[in-house]
């Protein structure tokens, strides 16, 4: 659901862009999305369908960038991915902590005609 | 051809928040957002808290429909507005902007309610000072591995219904390794808002956030 509102600011941000450079059809968006984020891609796919119609943006492929959390081990140093369950080090067993990447919500650029 | 644009998508809605930052630093309010499933208790945890505050307190109840939570505070004369969503999961920093512009309310905290759910409010930035996850005993010790971003951002974890501790799994330690893991800044507090078990230590800590919050401003 609360990818509605996040859709609607991708066409409103796109559109705005798009009249500013007097782009007549946007092909693709590329957006870069972190794993931490709540937002689901497919349902900003089923989203802009419906939102983008009769703007220069429809039809346009929408390209998600995916970056993932990385986490840092207290013992170790490594870096790492998570598990299902489990945010300790998968090479020595240890705690880590939280490295500021996954939150990214952002368009990165956009392809046109 | 490919035009570079690198533009935050939550644009909009952060520019509003910082709009009601200023509107409620003005009026010395300390806004905390409180975030977590339906039916984890926020109402009455906000209830008992206010009961063991000596600042004022005003309160922003979110619901996606109805006033029952609002009304609960009114009953006790704590300043409060209800927004109804009419369907959204979350709270937005527009919905808070009107709020603010008809509460009565200044020098205090103000709690705002989010809507109940442990995704979609994380992602919202209202302009609030900082967040309050609150997780129970009885719903399991896994959420901050499900839901990281709520803990990863969240200054104050609660874990509530500590009361209910004897009759579930719920691995405490399994529990703060997660939290700290995302978030080694985060204060965890236990509290039960049934027996009002743990909310003697959380209403100081909120005090000294209020008045290193007065004294910045």
């Amino acid at each position: 659901m609360h990818e509605l509102s996040i859709t609607e600011s991708i066409v409103n941000m796109v559109s705005d862009e798009a009249k500013k450079r007097n782009v007549n059809k946007v092909t693709k968006i590329n957006i870069v999305l972190g794993e931490l984020t709540g937002f689901e891609e497919e349902s900003i796919r089923f989203y802009f369908d419906v939102l983008s119609e009769g703007t220069p943006l429809y039809g346009a492929k929408l390209d998600f960038r995916k970056v993932k959390a990385e986490f840092k081990c207290r013992s170790c140093g490594m870096i790492y991915n998570r598990g299902n369950f489990t945010f300790k080090c998968p090479y020595c067993g240890s705690s880590g902590v939280l490295i500021e990447k996954g939150k990214e919500l952002y368009i990165d650029s956009i392809d046109v005609e | 051809m490919e035009i570079k644009i690198i533009k935050d998508v939550l644009e909009a809605n952060n520019n509003i928040a910082e709009e009601n930052k200023s509107i409620k630093d003005e009026r010395k309010i300390m806004m905390v957002n409180i975030i977590g499933s339906p039916g984890t208790g926020k109402t009455s945890f906000i209830l008992k808290l206010i009961e063991n505050m000596d600042i004022p307190c005003g309160v922003i109840e979110g619901d996606v429909a109805s006033d029952i939570d609002a009304r609960k505070m009114a009953e006790r004369n704590i300043p409060v507005v209800q927004i109804n969503t009419g369907g959204a999961c979350h709270l937005n920093a527009n919905s808070i902007n009107k709020a603010l512009s008809t509460l009565d309310f200044e020098g205090g905290i103000l709690f705002i309610e989010n809507i109940g759910n442990l995704i979609c409010p994380s992602d919202f930035e209202l302009g609030e000072d900082f967040k309050l996850a609150m997780a129970n005993v009885a719903e399991g010790d896994d959420k901050p591995y499900k839901y990281p971003l709520l803990f990863s951002k969240a200054k104050a974890v609660v874990i509530n219904k500590i009361d209910l501790l004897p009759y579930f799994d719920f691995n405490k330690q399994y529990f703060y390794d997660g939290v700290k893991t995302l978030n080694d800044e985060a204060e965890i507090f236990e509290v039960s808002a049934r027996t009002g078990e743990g909310f003697e230590v959380l209403a100081k800590w909120l005090k000294k956030k209020y008045s290193e919050y007065v004294q910045g401003k």
